[in-house]
């Protein structure tokens, strides 16, 4: 529309996505991954629903949380499970977490023109029993990494894991003597999270934690705040 | 009589209305080895006897997985077989993925039957020399098709094809009315003595037995062979039976193994 002044005003345009907030994290220890994710689904300063799952278990040894558009999380695991499916089929044995981390990657840039609106954490065990996390942006940018965090408590989280994990700016502490353990890990995981469920209005309601090591997944649930 | 005459292509009738092409067709399925399949009001199986052609070679796979829910038994021409096996891997996907959840087993075995009568009335195409057996578990029920080169299917409580495969079809006749309230264990017993009434001369091992269940609570599976070995070791004892080797039959055989190259 134009103004009398003869300058042009921008109507705000229609766009197709939407953010319906969340957090997702993943930390990766010597031989397993703990990978966890909320499942509020918001519109707004709204809460579309309590419950709305972000995250798949795509192997025994692999899983996928993602935050953004739930729209898109929910195509992209379905596009992911089959794509798991066509792969056992064809070879006979089930995904390594690279080959899942390496798909995800190239499934994403696939549409690079349009993209998913989704925030990717993969995680699992590796080929050599190595527990591995991989981070990626809406586009597909592949990175291993041994933590992180994505959604709209990202920022709260990453600190925190920054802190804890890599043992960044502390002096209390030398790297040779500290060894991530499992029970340290969920219990990190488990805090970190309802941390940020105390400050970020887009996270709370429930949890799924999921622990990944060579016997396979161990899938567990607890509560946030509702508030 | 006449079926030289009217045998050269799929698409001539003989004057008894019969297309020999097709009757042909299943001709190659009987020469495959035993497959058969039989059901419970909670569990189906199927069984079958696989061959190898000659010590040096593996024992050919007849039990492919479709789907969480379901799987196949083939006899005759395996590579047709495995045309049909990804026909059926990826319709079972699609409505996975459409609708998200299993593809009735029943369905798949109706689109399979199109597939097949298709190649029954087109310019240039041969039947598929092969014929399933399709076991599934999806609406709280149990499932097992037949399919043929013709492009019928039928549902059956127990059914088995392939070569000598009558004899355990008489079994499965005597037997199968007792099924339904069968558990999972005493179903596979009954399917392998079947397999045992047509297995001649050969000698059941692990390695050329296959074994897959399906069921409530039970996700197609094959079993390994030392769990197959479990099995065989009941019917042995039961029978208190020595492998007997007969070297008059070698003979007979040698035809029937010239073909046992070629089909299955």
């Amino acid at each position: 529309m134009e103004t009398y002044l003869g300058e042009k005003q921008q109507a705000s345009q229609w766009s197709p996505y939407i953010n319906n907030g969340g957090s997702c994290l993943a930390v990766a220890g010597e031989d397993f991954a703990v990978i966890a994710s909320d499942t509020r689904m918001s519109l707004g300063y709204s809460i579309k629903t309590r419950y709305s799952t972000k995250y798949l278990k795509i192997t025994e040894k692999c899983s996928i949380v993602s935050s953004g558009m739930q729209a898109d999380i929910f195509t992209l695991h379905k596009v992911l499970k089959s794509r798991a499916q066509i792969y056992e089929q064809k070879h006979g044995k089930p995904m390594s977490t690279d080959a899942v981390a390496k798909l995800v990657s190239r499934l994403l840039y696939y549409r690079r023109f349009f993209p998913y609106y989704t925030f990717n954490i993969v995680a699992g065990i590796d080929d050599e029993g190595v527990g591995c996390v991989f981070s990626y942006d809406a586009i597909g940018t592949l990175e291993r990494v041994k933590y992180s965090a994505s959604g709209s408590g990202s920022s709260l989280i990453e600190p925190v894991l920054d802190n804890q994990v890599a043992l960044k700016n502390r002096n209390d502490i030398k790297k040779e003597d500290y060894k991530l353990t499992k029970e340290n890990a969920i219990d990190l995981v488990k805090d970190a999270i309802t941390s940020a469920g105390e400050r970020d209005i887009y996270t709370g309601d429930f949890v799924e934690i999921s622990i990944i090591d060579i016997n396979g997944t161990h899938e567990d649930k607890f509560e946030l705040r509702f508030d | 009589m006449f079926r030289t005459q009217y045998d050269s292509d799929i698409s001539i009738y003989s004057p008894e209305g019969r297309l020999y092409q097709i009757e042909y067709a299943m001709q190659a399925v009987a020469q495959g080895s035993t497959a058969l399949g039989l059901k419970s009001k909670t569990h189906a199986v199927v069984v079958t006897l696989m061959r190898s052609s000659d010590e040096l070679s593996s024992h050919q796979r007849k039990i492919f997985k479709v789907d969480g829910h379901m799987g196949i038994a083939i006899s005759g021409l395996t590579a047709d077989a495995r045309v049909l096996l990804k026909f059926m891997r990826n319709e079972t996907l699609h409505h996975k993925f459409v609708y998200g959840s299993n593809l009735p087993t029943g369905e798949v075995v109706s689109s399979l039957a199109m597939k097949s009568q298709r190649n029954t009335q087109r310019w240039g195409r041969r039947p598929y020399g092969v014929g399933l057996l399709v076991i599934g578990y999806d609406g709280d029920k149990t499932h097992l098709y037949q399919t043929s080169p013709s492009g019928n299917c039928f549902s059956y409580y127990a059914q088995a094809i392939g070569s000598r495969s009558q004899s355990a079809r008489t079994y499965l006749e005597k037997n199968f009315k007792a099924f339904p309230e069968l558990g999972l264990e005493e179903l596979v017993l009954h399917g392998v003595k079947a397999l045992k009434e047509s297995s001649g001369k050969e000698t059941l091992t692990k390695l050329n037995v296959g074994i897959a269940v399906v069921g409530k609570e039970q996700k197609f599976e094959i079993l390994k062979p030392n769990k197959v070995q479990t099995y065989l070791d009941q019917i042995l004892q039961t029978e208190g039976e020595i492998e007997i080797e007969n070297e008059n039959e070698n003979e007979k055989d040698e035809e029937a193994e010239t073909l046992e190259l070629k089909l299955d």
